[in-house]
């Protein structure tokens, strides 16, 4: 159990971006994937509060953007939300590809408008797409509290017309932003936060796309399937090493939460017989929900027990360690149930 | 300005007269600007009569007291400005060149509207190659758009501007506070375009606000403002030009308060019985239309027979827009799900 720090638990330390060495921390795949494209397309920039000058955001990600491609570019805006997201919905009409920062995934509810009733709709109404992408650092775990924990991705993916991305490893989190910046369509990329320094991978030098839409299997297994994303693909994976070699697990990172890979989970079940479904969102009506009526409804002649769900409680993410530990699926509750799953 | 329907030359020249101002528009550009006033009124008043008659589709919005106000701004801007109506600026869509035939098409949901039934009456009749943003129902949520396009001009370096309108009761938001606070930060070249018509659906602005200060709120946010008659057409295009210039020149964001009355309802289902009868005969004397009218008239611009020219005109481009949305197809319900993602 961390107890997490100051600056809601993150490290200061700088981390040089584009770094050539093949092997990148979710953090820096991040910056160089969104400095590639930066370089790539002049209708591509960046907004959100304390992303310019030497500052470079909360979290480091356009840490000496501003130097490079100037304050054109990189722009800083007053504490608007809804605002500046609402503005990205212009420049975007204007053939601009804004990519936004919210500061935490939390404070995107004060976006709401521009996001799910504006940009969602508006290529279905009127036929312009909208082509931006909004990065908002989410998920728990640090001890950060209500506002700075929330993983609000079913808000969108209850949203027709945004496309929803919540990548785990660095050489996806790269690719994928590629791949969100150049659809023209509205993409909330979720980038957990707790892995920004503490994940580092292989992570190709370069142009690096991921498709949107395709899950990846992160481990492969026969008994049990793991259907998960962002940070619990990490504890799924811990999981997984741990109940080995009794049970052999499958992970599927779904990278992509809309468009569903459908197929990669379907496969994966029909695979195994048995499934969980883990996320650090609230259990209740989240993503895991839908993952689980799926395999309900299109490989229900496959399942040898029923789909289990973990995820948090229906509770506001609480602050203190003993109570957000509680509330937060973790490898220890994953290897628990892919046990009981595979006793059913 | 832009161009416009072709209306007769002018048959004989008098002595201006002095309610007309002094602005670059040759007699035929102020015939025009009453003609888009006319035939905004027209189109107005024919949809009213088709909800009424029980051929309409959901709800409609009115115009009625606002057409000066859309057309005044509308034909100050350049073809290649952005602009972002709501649903009391149907002069501003038809003076930028989208046909009531879609216009109705929209406003009855079907395949040929703008939206091709995906959208109702004026929301969402957006149309980029006509310099159209389209609007959600989230008064004042097309100040973001506007805002982004604006940026985007400064962004390319280009001399272009954009506009957007909201009501009264959309400056009490608190997008209308970022937005105007941004938009100064960002110097962009936005003109924000406020229609004072008294009422927000049916609350008074006394009810509103602590007073009738919207050009103090957004000075002290750093936007310059002006406040402007809404119902004087030359008034509201020679403010709108200005702002709309002074945005294009670099000189940054401004807004106009054009004061006006709603006339009709909220929307066709409203009957408005809230608002006071004196304060619309008040507003009734200074409709936008008939007070355009008699100042050309008095100038000698236009005459009976212009009047009743642009009045057939007008009566015949609504009766042709209504047979076409009437006689076009519904769309398919096996499209129902196309078109979400581009």
């Amino acid at each position: 159990m961390s107890s997490g720090g100051g600056n809601f638990g993150f490290s200061e330390t700088e981390v040089p971006a584009g770094r050539d060495d093949g092997e990148m921390t979710y953090l820096e795949a991040i910056s160089d994937g969104l400095r590639i494209e930066m370089r790539r397309d002049p209708n591509v920039l960046v907004m959100g509060q304390d992303i310019g000058g030497d500052f470079g955001g909360a979290f480091k990600i356009t840490k000496g953007f501003e130097e490079e491609f100037g304050a054109r570019r990189v722009i800083n805006t007053p504490l608007c939300e809804q605002t500046f997201a609402g503005a990205a919905n212009g420049m975007a009409l204007m053939g601009l590809r804004p990519v936004v920062e919210m500061q935490f995934a939390d404070f995107i509810s004060t976006a709401f408008d521009a996001i799910v009733h504006y940009a969602a709709s508006n290529f279905y109404r009127w036929g312009a797409p909208v082509p931006w992408v909004i990065r908002a650092p989410c998920d728990g775990g640090i001890r950060s509290g209500p506002y700075h924990s929330g993983n609000p991705e079913a808000w969108f993916v209850h949203t027709p017309g945004l496309k929803v991305v919540a990548p785990s490893m660095p050489a996806d989190a790269k690719g994928l932003l590629i791949s969100a910046i150049r659809d023209d369509n509205p993409v909330i990329f979720f980038e957990a936060k707790n892995l920004y320094r503490s994940i580092r991978g292989p992570t190709p030098v370069g142009e690096h796309i991921v498709p949107l839409g395709s899950a990846r299997v992160a481990r492969e297994g026969s008994d049990v399937s793991v259907i998960t994303y962002g940070a619990q693909v990490h504890q799924a994976l811990t999981a997984a090493g741990e109940v080995a070699p009794e049970i052999s697990a499958e992970v599927v990172d779904l990278r992509t939460l809309k468009p569903l890979d459908e197929e990669a989970i379907l496969a994966s079940v029909r695979k195994t017989g048995r499934a969980l479904v883990v996320h650090s969102a609230t259990r209740l009506a989240g993503v895991g929900a839908e993952a689980a009526a799926l395999m309900a409804d299109a490989a229900f002649q496959y399942l040898d027990a029923p789909v289990e769900r973990l995820g948090g409680l229906d509770t506001p993410v609480p602050f203190s360690p003993p109570l957000e530990d509680a509330y937060r699926p973790d490898s220890a509750k994953i290897a628990a149930a892919l046990r009981r799953l595979a006793a059913f | 300005m832009t161009s416009a329907r072709p209306s007769k030359p002018p048959s004989r020249k008098r002595k201006r007269a002095r309610q007309i101002r002094d602005l670059a528009l040759s007699d035929q550009e102020r015939r025009n600007l009453l003609y888009w006033m006319r035939l905004t009124r027209t189109l107005d008043d024919r949809l009213v009569a088709l909800w009424k008659q029980g051929r309409g589709v959901g709800g409609t919005f009115n115009q009625r007291g606002h057409e000066a106000i859309s057309v005044g701004t509308g034909a100050a801007l350049r073809p290649d400005d952005i602009v972002a109506p709501i649903h009391r600026d149907l002069g501003c869509y038809l003076i930028r060149g989208m046909t009531p035939r879609r216009i109705v098409a929209n406003q009855l949901g079907r395949i040929t509207g703008v939206t091709r039934g995906r959208d109702a009456n004026l929301h969402g009749c957006g149309d980029l190659s006509l310099g159209i943003i389209g609007f959600i129902s989230h008064i004042p949520q097309s100040l973001g758009p506007a805002l982004g396009a604006a940026m985007s001009f400064t962004y390319r370096g280009e001399e272009r501007a954009a506009l957007t309108y909201l009501g009264d009761g959309g400056t009490t938001t608190g997008v209308f506070h970022e937005a105007l606070n941004m938009a100064a930060v960002r110097a962009a070249p936005l003109v924000v375009v406020v229609e004072n018509n008294q009422y927000a659906y049916s609350t008074p602005l006394r009810q509103s606000m602590a007073g009738d200060n919207i050009r103090a709120r957004s000075e002290a946010l750093g936007v310059p403002a002006a406040v402007v008659d809404g119902n004087d057409l030359e008034a509201v295009y020679q403010c709108a030009e200005a702002a709309l210039g002074r945005a294009r020149s670099g000189g940054g964001p401004s807004l106009i308060e054009a004061k006006t009355m709603r006339m009709l309802g909220h929307a066709i289902h409203d009957g408005a019985e809230y608002v006071p009868p004196e304060l619309l005969a008040e507003w009734e004397a200074k409709d936008p239309i008939v007070r355009y009218e008699r100042q050309l008239q008095e100038a000698g611009i236009v005459d009976d027979s212009h009047l009743r020219e642009m009045a057939d005109n007008c009566r015949a481009v609504c009766e042709d827009a209504v047979g076409f949305a009437e006689a076009s197809d519904w769309p398919d319900p096996a499209d129902v799900e196309q078109g979400v993602f581009a």
